[in-house]
């Protein structure tokens, strides 16, 4: 098998599919050229995520990676939502094949991209730096 | 289990293992062996090259046996570049369609200073003779176009590059992987100077290939070792495996129309009903195509994604997205066709054989139009598309 029943799972019944509306922060990362999209809505209340869903177009891993990363940051306050990094989502997953990890970045991705949108909505201040579009790792030319 | 990736390889022939058998137990002699039992394997080898001949025109001393379309692929390439080379001509032309394993091995040849241009093959994924007539210069070497296309099935005029080639006197490579053994090749009528093949895209086993090099083309070793294939091939010959690639091939010449049209039928209901499915279009001319081959791309959704669902509801496929190919970019086929990134990751390849029943079709039928829209629902491509924030292009 080219995946681990783990990341099977989470590709044949993802979690947390869908849009939500009013949603507090929307980040969409990556591009339909290279093959993978990723979209996350994140609800906010009391600084913490209350509610997360999204939308990807991609492969089996983007798809488990992205349900995986909506697990682990659902209920979480955001300063450590967004400290969610990509080895922490395949880890969870138990593992991914070497030429696979490029598919599971953009779940990090997509977690700080929304995040970034509610900062922004919120005119609440951050590190700039941090939050750089193209510092995220994901280069798809 | 529903196996539609025949252009990845098929299913071995119960009587071609039933012939090859023998070989593989009780006669196990070395062909170069000057006993009896290693001459008795010499006769087998020498009445096997003497069938493979057959099914496509040509002399049995003009086969060369090999480890498959790979090894023929970069052997025929060499050989002809080498020729070249000695009389100052670096100029190849290929496709922009061809398989890795020419492609590949002319990316080598480009480090070693020969020019390569690779033809258009336009939106129907077919080369244009008159483009081909344009590129030929003094100093071209060889021109290798592919028979048949392993992704979207295209058929090239072969016969018409072939007379090209002959009357400018440039060596002729055609990798006809994908054709032989499902429509009919003769090297004499075409024109083909070189010409690669492989037994197991015919019912035959893995592993084992030919090929063809007219009497006058002198080939380079690619691996040197005993005085095996006359020369131009060491290693102890795959006495089991050229019978296999024989009988299978002689059977697959034998039944050549009947299959196809089984082929074409079934494929032509599969295209019509997935062309059903909203932005959905095929890849590949419609008519010059090889009968087993269905190509299609459903905008929005990646190939992978559809190949695992599709693969849970018992369905072997196979797809050109870049996830499949372990690569960023789609399929280098599809791009070559006009079909954009997007498009092209999510392309779906369908391949029957002549095991392939209508049942298996209707099943297939009743289950994709599902898996593309549990995909779509998920997807933010498609989001878009719906609300017009990006638009449609199939
Ligand atoms: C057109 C074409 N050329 C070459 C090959 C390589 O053949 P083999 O796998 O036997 O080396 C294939 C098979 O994948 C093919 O489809
Ligand atoms: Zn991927």
């Amino acid at each position: 098998m080219l995946y681990s029943k783990e990341v099977m799972d989470h590709f044949r019944n993802p979690r947390n599919v869908g849009e939500i509306e009013n949603a507090d922060g929307i980040g969409e990362v990556g591009n339909a050229k290279c093959g993978d999209i990723m979209r996350m809505y994140i609800k906010v209340e009391n600084n913490i995520i209350t509610d997360c869903k999204f939308m990807t177009f991609g492969c089996g891993s983007a798809i488990a990676t992205s349900s995986m990363a909506t697990e682990l940051i659902k209920g979480k306050p955001v300063e450590e939502a967004v400290k969610i990094t990509n080895k922490a989502v395949v880890d969870a997953l138990g593992g991914l094949p070497a030429h696979k990890l490029h598919c599971s970045v953009l779940a990090e991705e997509a977690v700080k991209a929304a995040v970034k949108d509610y900062y922004d909505k919120n005119g609440i201040a951050y590190d700039q730096e941090k939050y750089k579009q193209g510092t995220w790792g994901h280069d798809h030319n | 289990m529903i196996y539609l990736d025949n252009a990845g390889t098929t299913r071995l022939d119960d009587q071609v293992l039933d012939k090859m058998m023998p070989y593989l137990k009780e006669e196990y002699g070395n062909a170069s062996s000057l006993h009896t039992m290693g001459q008795r394997a010499k006769e087998v080898l020498d009445d096997a090259r003497e069938r493979v001949a057959r099914c496509i025109n040509a002399k049995a001393k003009e086969i060369y046996f090999t480890s498959g379309g790979s090894e023929s692929d970069n052997q025929a390439i060499i050989s002809a570049c080498r020729l070249g080379e000695r009389k100052g001509k670096k100029h190849i032309i290929t496709s922009k369609i061809e398989h890795h394993a020419v492609l590949h091995t002319l990316e080598k040849l480009e480090k070693q200073g020969f020019a390569v241009t690779y033809l258009d093959v336009y939106e129907d994924g077919i080369v244009k003779v008159e483009d081909l007539k344009k590129a030929i210069r003094e100093d071209t070497c060889l021109v290798t176009i592919m028979f048949a296309n392993n992704e979207i099935g295209t058929i090239q005029p072969i016969t018409e590059i072939g007379k090209v080639c002959r009357e400018k006197g440039v060596l002729f490579h055609t990798d006809a992987v994908q054709a032989v053994g499902h429509i009919l090749v003769d090297v004499e009528k075409m024109n083909i100077d070189l010409l690669s093949m492989a037994a197991h895209k015919f019912h035959g086993p893995k592993g084992v290939g030919a090929l063809y090099a007219k009497s006058n083309v002198l080939l380079s070793n690619l691996i040197e070792g005993g005085a095996q294939e006359r020369g131009k091939r060491g290693g102890t010959e795959n006495v089991a495996g050229a019978v296999g690639l024989a009988v299978a091939l002689e059977n697959a010449v034998a039944d050549i129309d009947k299959v196809a049209q089984h082929e074409i039928a079934l494929r032509d209901k599969l295209i019509k009903a997935l062309l059903q499915i909203p932005h959905s279009a095929l890849n590949g001319d419609k008519e010059n195509r090889l009968p087993n081959n269905v190509n299609i791309c459903f905008e929005g959704i990646e190939g992978e994604s559809l190949l695992l669902l599709l693969d849970d509801a018992g369905i072997c496929a196979s797809s050109g997205s870049a996830c499949t190919s372990g690569s960023l970019d789609p399929s280098h086929v599809l791009l070559a066709i006009g079909r954009p990134h997007e498009v092209a990751h999510g392309s779906l390849r369908l391949t029957l054989s002549k095991h392939t029943t209508e049942e298996e079709i209707n099943k297939t039928i009743e289950i994709i139009p599902g898996v593309v829209e549990l995909l779509r629902k998920m997807s933010p491509v498609w989001d878009q598309l719906q609300k017009g924030a990006r638009k449609h292009v199939i």
